[in-house]
C-alpha cells in the first residue's frame, strides 16, 4: 500500500488513542490489570469487548503479574497480544519481562509512564519502563497522543516481525500525555488491518525435518520454555541480542512505510532530530519534553542562538550511530532524565549519550539534568534555562557540574 | 456436566502410547513422575500442557532433550494457572476467527510450591475466571527441587531443610494447609483428590477433570523419596498408606457436591480397616524424631488432626449413591 489513505481528525487522550489503536490492530488477546495512568486504556478496551466492537478475548486478571503470564502463554499460543501498565504493575511483572523476551513472544504493551514508590506517586517520570531496560524488550517512547495511537500499530509490525520476534514496550508520558485530550489523526480500520496483516509466525525445523510454526500446536508438539545449562543458555541471549539488531533495521523500515500511508513519521523511527544539522548546543530527552523544547528551539532560532533537540524515541535497542552522528558537530549537549539512577554517575540516558559519544572524534561537552520526577512540573522557562547553560558551558570549554537536579527544591 | 463413568483398565493404560516420556531426570522412585505418565493416559484429544517451576518441570525439559509428547510451556513458578488462563484466551479468540478448528484441552501442572504457595493467587484468579482447564496439584508436601525446604503442605513434625528436627523444635510446627477446602469454596466445577497407588481412581479423575466445562482441581499425593527419606521401592505403599491411614482421604465433588472415592468409603464403611497414623508414620526418615519420647506427643497430634478432620469430611460428604 503506497498511497496515502484518507484520515479522521477525533479528539483522544493518549490512552484513549492507544486503546483505539489496538483494536484497529485485531488483537485476539489482551489480559491486563488496571493502574493509573493506564487506566483509560484497559477501561476503553472493555468498552470495545461490552460493545461487541472487537473479537478479542479480554482476561482481567488478578494481578500483573498474572497478566504478563497470559500475554505470553497467548502470544506462544499464536495470538496477536496486548496489554497495558505503569509504575508499581510494572515492577510486579519484573520476572515476566525477561520470561516473554527470553521465550521470543512479541507482546505489545503500553506504558502510561509514572514514578514508583516510596513515597506513593501516581504521576508521570520515567523511572518505571527505564528500570526494565535490560528486560530484553524494545523501548520506543512517545511526543504526543498522535505518536502513541502511531506508534501502537507500528509495534505490532516491528515486535512480530520474524527476524525481531520480541516484545515491545510503547512508553507514553503519565498524564502528560496518558490524560491530554489532543487532536489525533486516526486512519481508517481497514487500512490500519492491511498494513499490520495477520500475526506471522516464525518456522521452526522438528527433529523429524518438518519445517512447522513456532507455537503451542498440538498437530507439532513442542517444548516451549525449556530449562537450559550452561552447555545451551548463552546462544539462547546471544540470539536474542540478534533480534534488537534486527529491530533497529525494521524500527525504521516500519516508520518509513507508516509515513506512506499516514504522512506522518517520527524521525527516522530511531531518532528524531529537531534543527540539529548546524547546532551548537543541543538537548537530548525521552518523551513529551520534546514538545516544549522545540518551541524553545525556535525562540532561541530567531535569537540567532544555534540551538537544536535530539529526541531518543528508541531507548532499547540503542541507535548508536545515529546518535553518534547526530551529535558529532555539537559544542554542548544537556541530556534531560526523567528518572534517576541512584548511587551512578548521571540518570540513565546520560549514561547512554556519554557512552556512544566516547568514540566520537571530537568529544562534545556533555552535561546531565535530572527532572520532572514524581510529575514536577517542568516549564518552558526551566528548559530555557537549560539551553542558557549550555551556551555558557559552549562559550567557556567548561562546565562547572556535570549532574544537575532541575526544578528542584534544594 | 455429564459424569460419564470412565473405566480406565490396566490394558488401556498399557496400550495408550506414553506422552511423558523415559529419560527423564528423575529419582529412583520418584511419585510425581509416574503420576505424570499415568495422568497424561487420561488424556481424550488435542491438548495443550503447562507447568510450573519445580521437579517435573525440571527432570523433563534439559534442553535440547524433552520427555514430553504434547505441546508443553513453563514460564516460571508462580503462574501455571496464568499459563493456562492465557492459553485459553488465545485458543478462544483464535477459534472464534476461525484459526483454531478444533476443541483443546488445557491441563495446568504444579508441584505444592507451585499451588500452595507461591502459585495460590494465580490459581485463585484463573478458576474464578472460569477459565477451561485442569489444574493437578502433584503434592510431595515440600520444596523438593530446591532441596526439601517447607511449604505450606508439609505436614506437622516434618523435618525439612528449613524445618530441621532440632534438639528444642521438632520440625515443622503448623498443620498442613486445606487446599482442597479452599478450592472447594471457589465453588468450581470438579474438585477432587487422588493418590497414584489407586491409578484407576486417579486416571478416571482426570478424564472427568477434562470433560467438565470450566475449571477443574485435581490433588495428587505423590510421595518423594528423596524428600521423605524413605526407600525408593516403597512409594507406591506410601501412597496406599496415607489413604489407609486416612492422612490422606480420597474424593471427588461434582459442582460442590462431595462424595468419598472407593477406597476411602471402604474405610467409611468400616472403621476397624482404619490404620493408625503412626504406622504411616513410620519408616519416613522425616518423621524419624517423632519416635522418641521427647516427641511423642507430636505423633498423638497427628493422630488427633488426622481423626478430627476425617470426621469432618465423612460429615461433609454426600450419602453414598
Amino acid at each position: 500500500m503506497e498511497k496515502q489513505v484518507k484520515q479522521e481528525t477525533v479528539a483522544y487522550n493518549g490512552d484513549e488513542a492507544v486503546a483505539f489503536a489496538a483494536k484497529q490492530c485485531d488483537v485476539d488477546v489482551v489480559a491486563a490489570y488496571p493502574i493509573t495512568p493506564q487506566t483509560i486504556i484497559v477501561e476503553k478496551f472493555s468498552e470495545y469487548v461490552a460493545n461487541g466492537e472487537v473479537q478479542t478475548e479480554f482476561v482481567c486478571t488478578e494481578s500483573e503479574h498474572s497478566a504478563m503470564t497470559a500475554c505470553l502463554a497467548a502470544s506462544v499460543t499464536g495470538a496477536r497480544t496486548f496489554t497495558a501498565s505503569a509504575s508499581a504493575g510494572l515492577a510486579l511483572m519484573h520476572e515476566m519481562l525477561f520470561v516473554t523476551s527470553g521465550s521470543r513472544a512479541p507482546v505489545v504493551m503500553a506504558i502510561a509512564n509514572r514514578a514508583l514508590s516510596a513515597p506513593l506517586n501516581i504521576h508521570g517520570d520515567q523511572s518505571d519502563s527505564i528500570a526494565e531496560r535490560d528486560s530484553g524488550w524494545i523501548h520506543i517512547y512517545v511526543e504526543n497522543a498522535q505518536e502513541a495511537y502511531d506508534s501502537i500499530i507500528q509495534a505490532f509490525k516491528i515486535a512480530e516481525d520474524v527476524g525481531v520476534s520480541l516484545p515491545i514496550i510503547v512508553g507514553l508520558d503519565g498524564f502528560t500525555i496518558s490524560h491530554t485530550l489532543e487532536r489525533v489523526d486516526v486512519l481508517p480500520e481497514d487500512a490500519v488491518k492491511q498494513y499490520v496483516g495477520e500475526r506471522q509466525l516464525p518456522n521452526v525445523v522438528t527433529q523429524e525435518g518438518k519445517t512447522v510454526p513456532f507455537k503451542l500446536d498440538p498437530d507439532n508438539p513442542m517444548t516451549m520454555g525449556p530449562n537450559a545449562l550452561p552447555n545451551y543458555y548463552f546462544e539462547f541471549k546471544r540470539q536474542q541480542e540478534e533480534g534488537m539488531r534486527n529491530a533497529l533495521k525494521k524500527i525504521q523500515e516500519v516508520n518509513s512505510e507508516y509515513a506512506k500511508i499516514s504522512g506522518r513519521s517520527y524521525g527516522n523511527g530511531l531518532v528524531d532530530a529537531y534543527k540539529l544539522e548546524d547546532a551548537e548546543v543541543a538537548v537530548v530527552c525521552i518523551g513529551s519534553t520534546a514538545g516544549t523544547l522545540k518551541v524553545i528551539v525556535d525562540q532561541l532560532r530567531q535569537e540567532g542562538v544555534k540551538a537544536g533537540l535530539l529526541r531518543l524515541r528508541t531507548f532499547r535497542p540503542l541507535p548508536v550511530e545515529e546518535l553518534r552522528n547526530g551529535l558529532k558537530n555539537i559544542k554542548a549537549i544537556a541530556v534531560m532524565d526523567k528518572s534517576i539512577s541512584f548511587g551512578g554517575f548521571g540518570g540513565p540516558v546520560f549514561n547512554e549519550i556519554r557512552h556512544v559519544m566516547y568514540d566520537a572524534k571530537e568529544h562534545p561537552l556533555i552535561v546531565d539534568y535530572i527532572y520532572g520526577l514524581g510529575g514536577r512540573d517542568t516549564s518552558p522557562r526551566d528548559l530555557r534555562r537549560i539551553f542558557e547553560d549550555l551556551m555558557q558551558i559552549a562559550k567557556t570549554g567548561h562546565a562547572e557540574t556535570q549532574v544537575q537536579y532541575w526544578g528542584l527544591r534544594e | 456436566m455429564t459424569t460419564q463413568e470412565w473405566k480406565f483398565t490396566a490394558k488401556d493404560i498399557a496400550s495408550t502410547p506414553d506422552l511423558f516420556l523415559s529419560g527423564h531426570r528423575a529419582c529412583a522412585g520418584c511419585g510425581p513422575a509416574s503420576t505424570l505418565r499415568l495422568i497424561l493416559k487420561a488424556t481424550r484429544g488435542p491438548t495443550i500442557v503447562t507447568e510450573a517451576t519445580g521437579c517435573m518441570e525440571i527432570v523433563g525439559s534439559v534442553y535440547p532433550y524433552t520427555s514430553w509428547a504434547l505441546p508443553w510451556l513453563h514460564t516460571a513458578f508462580e503462574n501455571a494457572a496464568a499459563n493456562a488462563s492465557g492459553i485459553d484466551a488465545a485458543l478462544k479468540a483464535m477459534g472464534r476467527k476461525g484459526k483454531v478448528k478444533e476443541h483443546v484441552d488445557i491441563i495446568a501442572i504444579a508441584g505444592d510450591g507451585g499451588t500452595y504457595d507461591i502459585g495460590l493467587q494465580a490459581l485463585s484468579g484463573a478458576v474464578e475466571r472460569g477459565h477451561d482447564f485442569l489444574f493437578v496439584l502433584y503434592d510431595n508436601e515440600g520444596y523438593m527441587n530446591t532441596g526439601i525446604q517447607r511449604s505450606s503442605s508439609t505436614p506437622m513434625g516434618a523435618a525439612t531443610t528449613t524445618t530441621p528436627a532440632g534438639s528444642v523444635i521438632p520440625g515443622k510446627l503448623q498443620m498442613k494447609k486445606p487446599i482442597d477446602e479452599i478450592m472447594l469454596a471457589h465453588e468450581m466445577p470438579y474438585v477432587a483428590t487422588a493418590t497414584t497407588y489407586y491409578w484407576k481412581d486417579m486416571v478416571t479423575k482426570v478424564r472427568k477433570g477434562l470433560e467438565v466445562e470450566g475449571p477443574a482441581f485435581l490433588h495428587i499425593f505423590a510421595p518423594c523419596p528423596r524428600g521423605w527419606r524413605t526407600d525408593p521401592s516403597k512409594t507406591m505403599e506410601y501412597s496406599k498408606l496415607a489413604v489407609e491411614s486416612c492422612v490422606f482421604p480420597i474424593w471427588e465433588a461434582v459442582n460442590s457436591k462431595r462424595q468419598l472415592s472407593t477406597p476411602s468409603k471402604l474405610i467409611a464403611l468400616a472403621p476397624q480397616k482404619k490404620r493408625p497414623v503412626k504406622d504411616y508414620l513410620a519408616g519416613q526418615g522425616r518423621f524419624r524424631h517423632l519416635f522418641t519420647p521427647q516427641f511423642q506427643h507430636i505423633v498423638d497430634e497427628m493422630q488427633r488432626f488426622t481423626d478430627e478432620h476425617w470426621e469432618r469430611l465423612i460429615k461433609n460428604c454426600e450419602p453414598s449413591s
